[in-house]
């Protein structure tokens, strides 16, 4: 498979400023235990629309996350 | 075969495992808005025909509570307290952009503003930097004035309700660092409702019993433009951490952080947990200064942060800046 293909199946995860490349065609709930993340610490949103834990990511989805926890 | 919404059967947005419940977009910003008026009623908030300043600050939590309130009738006004926070993000300045822009899509609700540095000579920060109190951190500076200026502006303005955004993380944390350090006195008062009594506004929480996640998917839902980034004095707080194994909890037990925090209600209600306690620890006394009610004869802890000066200045000194929703009227 060449680079342009491999980077097709990929999809865009940005979380504040930190940016990842994961494999496409796992469940949202999979891609944040993939990044060591608690999915009850956050939501999985893509093109701005929230999207359920069991919602699969697709090749070439932007995925924004957002952190639930706030206060001090 | 994707999660369904329960009561239509499309696609879901969101799954609460803690009640088995699995939501579309539109069947859960109605299920949120019902969860909040049965809140409000189950511990007897306030009434639709009284007025509630709800205290906000651009997060989340508490633009998602004023626009469930708006959105089921009732007298919400806001109230922001600039606190004169920047850090290199300005992030006072886009935490009152954000409470304008909502302002501005509401026409007809009021907005009430004190700016500490104008009204008291300096900002939170500077306030830290000078008293003991803040010495590390302002945190505890900030907590104090801000808890002093929403109950000053709920009972001067004539509010009898003064609500805040606190969810139920926020309150499972604090449960939770109260009992690791078994600190009684505030076991004892930690309630959805803390009750009016001269010189204190009625305060409630009609957001107790949602997950931290549940407000953030409203606003989301909404379109609610909220304060993304936290406050940079936040950063490794005790809080944050506690609402973080907190969650590590509820991922491996869904419903622990509910349990937890309705059981410690119940025990509360039923079994009288801690009643002595209250009873005893009942009498206030006025501030010296303020009047404001205070634990101890004397100045209160906020006007001791503050040299003679400063409070003695002319009552229209203290008085908020009103903003008006009528887009125009808002700059």
């Amino acid at each position: 498979m060449s680079d342009v293909q491999k980077q097709a199946e990929k999809a865009t995860v940005v979380l504040r400023r930190q940016t990842w490349e994961v494999e496409a065609g796992i469940t949202a709930r999979e891609l944040l235990k993939k990044l060591n993340l608690n999915p009850q610490s956050y939501l999985v949103t893509r093109d701005g629309e929230l999207i359920s834990e069991d919602t699969i990511i697709r090749p070439g989805d932007k995925i924004r996350l957002v952190a639930v926890i706030s206060g001090g | 075969m994707p999660m369904r919404c329960r009561k239509c059967r499309q696609k879901a947005v969101i799954n609460m495992r803690q009640h088995r419940l699995a939501l579309c977009k539109e069947h859960y910003v109605e299920w949120f808005q019902h969860q909040t008026e049965r809140t409000i009623k189950k511990y007897k908030m306030f009434r639709k025909d009284e007025p509630v300043l709800v205290a906000v600050s651009g997060g989340k939590d508490s633009l998602a509570l004023w626009d469930v309130l708006l959105a089921l009738g009732y007298q919400a006004d806001g109230f922001y307290l600039r606190l004169g926070i920047d850090e290199g993000i300005r992030y006072s300045e886009e935490s009152y952009a954000k409470i304008k822009a909502f302002v501005e899509q509401h026409p007809g609700v009021k907005l009430h503003v004190v700016d500490v540095k104008e009204t008291y000579g300096e900002s939170i920060p500077e306030v830290a930097r000078r008293v003991q109190r803040g010495k590390g951190k302002p945190c505890s500076v900030c907590g104090l004035i801000k808890r002093h200026e929403m109950n000053r502006v709920a009972y001067e303005l004539g509010y009898p309700v003064l609500a805040t955004g606190h969810n139920l993380d926020d309150e499972v944390a604090v449960l939770f660092s109260n009992t690791l350090n078994w600190q009684v006195g505030y076991l004892a008062r930690q309630h959805p409702v803390l009750p009016g009594r001269e010189g204190f506004a009625r305060k409630v929480k009609p957001f107790c019993r949602f997950y931290e996640r549940e407000t953030a998917a409203y606003a989301l839902l909404r379109g609610i433009d909220y304060m993304y980034e936290e406050c940079p004095f936040s950063v490794g707080a005790n809080t944050i951490y506690y609402k973080e194994l907190l969650n590590k909890l509820e991922e491996e037990r869904p419903g622990a952080k509910l349990h937890f925090y309705l059981s410690f209600l119940r025990a509360k209600e039923k079994e009288r947990l801690f009643a002595n306690w209250q009873k005893s620890q009942a009498e206030l006394h006025a501030c010296e200064q303020c009047g404001q009610p205070t634990s101890a004869p004397g100045r209160c802890a906020f006007c001791r942060l503050w040299p003679e000066d400063v409070l003695s200045k002319p009552e229209e000194a203290f008085v908020p800046l009103t903003l008006v929703a009528e887009p125009e009227a808002v700059k």
